[in-house]
């Protein structure tokens, strides 16, 4: 961000404030990365009981219904088949097939709700208008998580009818007057919700949220540690212009339809990858020991630096710590020893499968 | 022992003669409650090993949160004479008892007239509160 731009403050500023919420710069926002409780504490709690997670520097954007085709020039995800009520997660690429930003594209009655990254949402909308888009962007609504096993019964109790909705969800419901967007989702590996409303009455609704004792405020400290334990990748930091879907993992993105059809930035080259695998793979690093290992630490397979590491940290819940890191497709094999160096220092590793912590997800099939 | 403090929220609890008299000054390193508050919860704890060289305002040892690694700039040079083992299995204690139990490592001190840069206790009550 521009270190001379002040900080934005977001709809709900004074009430992380109120609850003693210690403030950063993030995305050019002033946002909380942790309350009174501190980042382990809050981790364990979204992990055990409820986290209410202030996400309204994200961009919401909306589409016309009918931009469907349009959108999938940019992007390698299958919007045209794409349900009434149904949330796609997708990524915009480059010419190159590198990711410029990774999204959330739903499927509403009357357009395309799409929710993007906070820090590329300016380059995002220009990058839709140039493509001949006609995008709106609607900062004037507030985004809102509640993530944990807790989410469903808090929430539920304030919009009933939420605990039907299954994972990648949405439907419209309402509280008090206040129109709510709202869909079983999030960045926690939790089971959870993600929810829209108008940045007026998102301070009356969050305030009713955290009354109730399953519910308390979590921040972006805590934010960055549970996605990490669940495996999802961070923009900016595991996926970057330089990576492509596959390489970092996400070819499910990568729908059915747009893998015989293509037509989508990039795609003779992550077709390739597909077909023969890319020469790099990102992977989860189990560290030995206790010390944390950082983004743009240096890999060590065979004695050669062979890579770098792109998120990493202590994963409370596991309680040891666990990193991100893109390696050759040779050393990305799980079992795989490798070393990370750290100040100078060489600490072991192995190449584990993740998600480092299992998901809770509430899936379509499954009973309430 | 008289307890010096750092505009880095470091503190060195400083005994014996610091005049140059017969027995060297010998002190022990630490961050201060603030510090502990503004680095969250503590996790991992490098502390410089007993023989190691650390001078003035230089990083000597590092300390690892959830979030991030931040440098410990040693208030005073001297040489290491001790480490704090106990922070490598319990490091939370830099946040339960930073001006006790949570201590960094001991040194001999190489320059006892550092100490006359450093705040004194009401001075750096002062200064945290002016932030």
């Amino acid at each position: 961000m521009n270190p001379d731009q002040p900080d934005l403050t977001l709809p709900l500023d004074g009430l992380h404030r109120s609850l003693g919420a210690r403030m950063v710069s993030f995305a050019g926002y002033a946002m909380p990365i942790q309350y009174t409780d501190g980042i382990i504490a809050e981790h364990q709690w979204t992990r055990s009981h409820a986290g209410l997670f202030d996400v309204s520097h994200m961009g919401q954007l909306t589409l016309a219904a009918n931009a469907d085709a349009a959108l999938e020039a940019l992007l390698p995800g299958d919007i045209t088949a794409l349900a009434e009520g149904a949330l796609r997660y997708s990524l915009l690429l480059n010419d190159q097939g590198g990711i410029r930003d990774d999204l959330i594209v739903t499927r509403r009655a009357d357009d395309l709700h799409v929710v993007v990254n906070g820090a590329t949402k300016a380059a995002d909308l220009a990058h839709f208008r140039a493509a001949g888009l006609d995008v709106r962007h609607h900062d004037d609504l507030a985004l809102l998580a509640v993530q944990g096993p807790a989410a469903v019964t808090a929430l539920d109790q304030l919009v009933p009818g939420v605990a039907a909705l299954r994972f990648l969800r949405a439907a419209a419901f309402a509280w008090d007057g206040i129109d709510l967007w709202i869909s079983r989702s999030g960045y926690t590996g939790e089971d959870g919700f993600e929810v829209s409303l108008p940045a007026a009455g998102a301070e009356a609704f969050a305030r009713t949220l955290l009354a109730h004792p399953e519910v308390k405020p979590v921040g972006l400290g805590a934010r960055d540690s549970l996605r990490l334990e669940a495996g999802l990748p961070l923009y900016g930091h595991d996926l970057t212009p330089e990576t492509t879907p596959i390489e970092a993992g996400l070819a499910f993105a990568v729908s059915k339809r747009r893998r015989t059809e293509g037509g989508f930035p990039g795609a003779a080259r992550i077709l390739a990858e597909l077909a023969e695998g890319p020469v790099r793979r990102r992977v989860g690093l189990a560290i030995d020991g206790r010390q944390p290992v950082r983004e743009g630490a240096a890999v060590i397979v065979d004695d050669v630096v062979a890579g770098l590491v792109t998120s990493g940290g202590f994963g409370p819940a596991l309680g040891s710590p666990i990193a991100m890191a893109y390696v050759p497709t040779a050393a990305a094999t799980a079992g795989t020893r490798l070393q990370v160096e750290v100040r100078g220092r060489r600490l072991d590793a192995t190449v584990v499968p993740m998600p480092f912590f299992p998901k809770s997800y509430v899936r379509e099939g499954t009973r309430a | 022992m008289t307890l010096y403090f750092t505009t880095d929220h470091e503190w060195v609890a400083v005994d014996g003669s610091v005049d140059g008299a017969d027995q060297p000054a010998t002190g022990t390193v630490g961050v201060t409650d603030y510090a502990q508050g503004q680095l969250g919860d503590v996790v991992f704890v490098e502390v410089p090993a007993a023989g190691t060289t650390v001078t003035k305002g230089a990083a000597a040892a590092v300390v690892e949160s959830v979030k991030a690694a931040s440098e410990v700039y040693s208030p005073v040079s001297g040489a290491v004479t001790e480490a704090n083992a106990a922070l490598e299995a319990e490091p939370a204690l830099v946040n339960t008892d930073p001006e006790g139990r949570g201590w960094f490592f001991k040194l001999t001190l190489t320059q006892p007239d550092e100490l006359a840069g450093l705040m004194d206790k009401a001075a750096y009550k002062t200064f945290v509160a002016s932030l």
